[in-house]
């Protein structure tokens, strides 16, 4: 298998005539936990949408360049493949309130029509919950709809649900912003179990995070992509003054 | 796995044309109505239709003048009985969020809009007809201002929900008593919210039929005297329409089309006016 | 400033404060005395009726007015066909605007349009959709009613239906509507990210959290439609007979309250009616109230 999973060549987005992410050039490599940072309005939350196509469902959007899947351009395929192929977990927790967590953790498949014998949905959701740690604390209350579950809980079966899909990359945008301390360290740990079966994109705003959970960093100032290092390198040698200056608080 | 897919993007696809086709099948009806109407109605409208009063059965001509008068009459009363008690009600309502009284009045007017526009007729009946010994246009007046009430009370109520606190605390800073704030400085401000309301109830109430039936009931001669019947658009397009005669069909046809003309335009002018009042706010 | 000038402008001042915010209250009581009114009247004046038919009135199958005889089925059966058939030809459409304008739509002069159609279909007088359908619709359906070896009466039951249908589409189109809007934008794109069509995530997501925000919108359909007297009633036939069949004349409640009440001449008869009008408003008054509390609760969710 090839060291890089996700590969952006001249990738830029727009809304309308906004000009929001200019020309990314990007190598994801595989089982990496990549954070992508920077100032609000940087781009980084719209490049993270345009991985797995969520950026066109907005009236006006636009895109151009290639975004590689395994060498296949994602945009070259229908976007239904590419999500399937691509999770996503958004800033605040979205479980679907009418569903049970059993349901919410299979909500993949029941969407996407994939029938299954119940013993083979049971299997996919106990593998998901324990993969997201979260298994242990609601394994007796599958039946039970998820709206009594911490801000922490329902975003880690937001997590299982994505995984569920078995996807090979998992977009997290700021999956801990809404969080408090400790559900944002748990989460944290999470992501570290969570690259050995997946590759992780995570959005943050956050320089502390970056810093704990990734293993190489990108940062995006203006819609450009200004740097790109392994984690330990950028925070502590970082080449380009603008990273330089949002590191040490400059500005953003 | 990549047919499946194509098979629920079409599905998708089929549905929204669907939809889409089962929506805008809704106006033709509307648009037929309009046509129709406006076809039947126009060859039937001239001077004589609009100033003489309908001749008896089996002759030629006559017009709905005392239809056009009476509903303006009865509609003008109407409004003249109930715009100040749903302005007042709405501030009530607005000043008081919380309060048992407000409650139940806020749930009296909630259960007023629901109810048939028959019954309220019946209501008046026996409260305005019977004592007063005669059918009469004030009696329609009062059915119809009930019907008026819950829509103004409720526009009043939300327009003045939005003004700010900060300008009845201006108010009260110049020195201004409670009710020289609501009347002169909230009420002002409130005024094309309230307009919109009024225009929006007139022309509900414009139309309406069954509250008059055992109010005013109707007159075959022109009458300007409130204390007795009168004739009004609807009503004359409901007997003459239903009745077998011909030369009251025409009749109720140009009736019909001045009233649907009216009524729509007046809803028309609504929007117009809230447009405005949206950008000023 | 002159003390006593001016003590005696405040007098007058705290007086008429007072007045006003006696003005203010009392006709927050008017309001409630209103309707507790019009129910209190329609119960009086049902008193005779009640008191000498009674429960049975409700079920008896014969009014004839002439011999004293009254029988309230007929005009029950009447205003439930009517009123859920129309509901029933009505809700595909209000649910198909609804969606159109809250989901696929909700912006844009095509919107606009429809919306502002739907209102107009609001505002038509019901006394005018009564004479085209009267004039128009009635020859139609006994067009087909021919072809379909019906007797023709044109008029009926079925025929009062569509009109009524017509009329009761904005109610729920756009109460459908607003609760299409508020769900959450976030919960729709978590559907999108785990691969939904559009027509999946409208199936899953947005009518489930919306279900009740849709019945309540039925509900106000169905209160409108009991309600419904001008255009019924032209188009009904106004038998007193029970109804043979839906292409069958027929009579609603309300429309046989406005054809024979300035008819009743003795005081049973009157209070018949009357009954019937305390039936009307108990029943419209629960659906509505009903239908607006999960509103409610759905606005305060």
């Amino acid at each position: 298998m090839a060291r890089t999973i996700i590969k952006s060549e001249n990738f830029n987005a727009y809304f309308g005539k906004n000009h929001v992410v200019k020309n990314v050039n990007i190598e994801i490599p595989r089982n990496n936990v990549v954070a992508v940072m920077g100032p609000s309005g940087c781009g980084k939350t719209t490049y993270l949408r345009c991985i797995n196509r969520m950026h066109e469902l907005i009236e006006g959007a636009s895109s151009s360049g290639k975004m590689l899947l395994n060498n296949e351009d994602v945009y070259d395929m229908h976007p239904i493949f590419t999500r399937l192929k691509i999770g996503m977990v958004f800033q605040r927790p979205n479980p679907f309130p009418n569903l049970s967590i059993f349901e919410n953790v299979i909500a993949g498949y029941t969407l996407n029509g994939i029938k299954m014998p119940k013993s083979e949905k049971e299997k996919i959701v106990e593998d998901s919950l324990t993969k997201s740690a979260l298994w242990k604390e609601v394994k007796d209350s599958l039946h039970k709809k998820g709206t009594f579950l911490s801000g922490g809980q329902q975003q880690r079966l937001c997590i299982a649900r994505a995984i569920a899909m078995r996807p090979e990359v998992l977009l997290l945008d700021e999956p801990t912003s809404a969080l408090d301390p400790i559900s944002t360290s748990s989460i944290e740990e999470l992501l570290h179990e969570l690259k050995n079966n997946f590759t992780l994109i995570i959005v943050t705003h956050n320089m502390q995070q970056a810093a704990r959970v990734s293993d190489k960093t990108a940062f995006f100032y203006m819609g450009e992509l200004v740097e790109y290092e392994d984690t330990k390198l950028m925070f502590t040698n970082p080449k380009d003054s603008r990273t330089q200056n949002y590191i040490t608080g400059r500005f953003g | 796995m990549n047919v499946k897919i194509k098979y629920r993007v079409f599905k998708s696809k089929l549905i929204q044309v669907l939809i889409i086709a089962l929506a805008f099948v809704c106006t033709l009806p509307l648009i037929a109505i309009l046509v129709y109407i406006f076809k039947q109605g126009i060859t039937k409208i001239n001077w004589a239709f609009l100033t003489q009063l309908p001749k008896p059965v089996g002759e030629e001509g006559g017009g709905i003048v005392n239809a056009l008068v009476g509903s303006v009459l009865i509609v003008f009363f109407a409004s003249l009985i109930a715009i100040p008690i749903s302005i007042l009600c709405g501030v009530y309502l607005s000043e008081n969020k919380n309060g048992k009284v407000a409650y139940w009045a806020r749930l009296a007017v909630d259960v007023l809009q629901g109810v048939p526009s028959i019954v309220i007729g019946i209501a008046v009946y026996f409260w305005v007809v019977k004592p007063m010994g005669t059918f009469s246009a004030f009696s329609g007046s009062i059915a119809l201002a009930v019907m008026m009430l819950p829509i103004m009370i409720r526009s009043t109520e939300e327009t003045l929900k939005m003004i700010p606190d900060s300008l009845k605390e201006a108010g009260y800073a110049l020195g201004l008593p409670y009710h020289k704030v609501i009347l002169r400085v909230i009420l002002p401000c409130s005024i094309s919210g309230i307009l919109s309301g009024i225009l929006l109830s007139v022309a509900r109430i414009a139309g309406e039929t069954a509250p008059l039936l055992f109010t005013a009931f109707g007159n075959p001669y022109l009458n300007t005297n409130m204390g007795k019947p009168m004739q009004s658009l609807p009503l004359l397009i409901f007997n003459y329409a239903t009745s077998p005669y011909d030369e009251w069909h025409d009749l109720a046809w140009g009736a019909a089309l001045i009233l649907l003309f009216t009524v729509l335009l007046l809803n028309i002018f609504t929007k117009l006016i809230t447009k405005r009042w949206h950008v000023q706010l | 400033m002159d003390n006593k000038n001016s003590s005696r402008r405040s007098h007058r001042q705290i007086k008429a404060e007072g007045f006003f915010r006696t003005t203010l209250f009392s006709i927050a009581l008017l309001m409630i005395v209103l309707v507790l009114g019009v129910f209190v009247t329609l119960v009086v004046q049902s008193v005779p009726s009640l008191k000498s038919l009674g429960a049975k009135y409700l079920w008896d199958q014969t009014w004839d007015p002439v011999n004293n005889v009254y029988g309230a089925l007929p005009f029950l059966l009447g205003t439930l066909l009517t009123s859920f058939i129309a509901l029933v030809i009505s809700i595909p459409f209000s649910f198909a605007i609804a969606v159109f304008l809250g989901e696929y739509n909700p912006q844009g002069w095509l919107s606009n349009f429809l919306k502002s159609t739907v209102e107009l279909i609001a505002a038509v007088p019901s006394v005018i959709y009564g004479f085209w359908g009267l004039l128009v619709l009635v020859p139609i359906v006994r067009d087909f009613e021919t072809k379909f070896d019906i007797l023709p009466y044109g008029i009926g039951i079925f025929t009062s239906s569509l009109i009524l249908a017509i009329m009761i589409i904005p109610y729920a189109a756009s109460m459908g509507r607003e609760m299409i809007k508020m769900v959450p934008s976030s919960l729709k794109e978590g559907a999108y990210s785990l691969g939904a069509t559009r027509f999946e995530v409208i199936k899953m997501i947005v009518i489930p959290y919306t279900k009740s925000g849709l019945f309540a919108g039925i509900l106000l359909s169905l209160g409108r439609a009991l309600g419904e007297t001008m255009a019924v009633t032209m188009v009904i036939g106004n038998t007193s007979l029970m109804p043979t069949s839906i292409f069958a004349p027929g009579n609603t409640m309300a429309s046989v309250i406005a054809n024979e009440f300035t008819e009743a001449d003795h005081t049973l008869y009157l209070s018949a009616l009357i009954e019937l009008a305390l039936v009307l408003f108990v029943v419209t008054v629960i659906i509505n109230m009903i239908g607006k509390r999960i509103i409610k609760s759905y606005t305060n969710d």
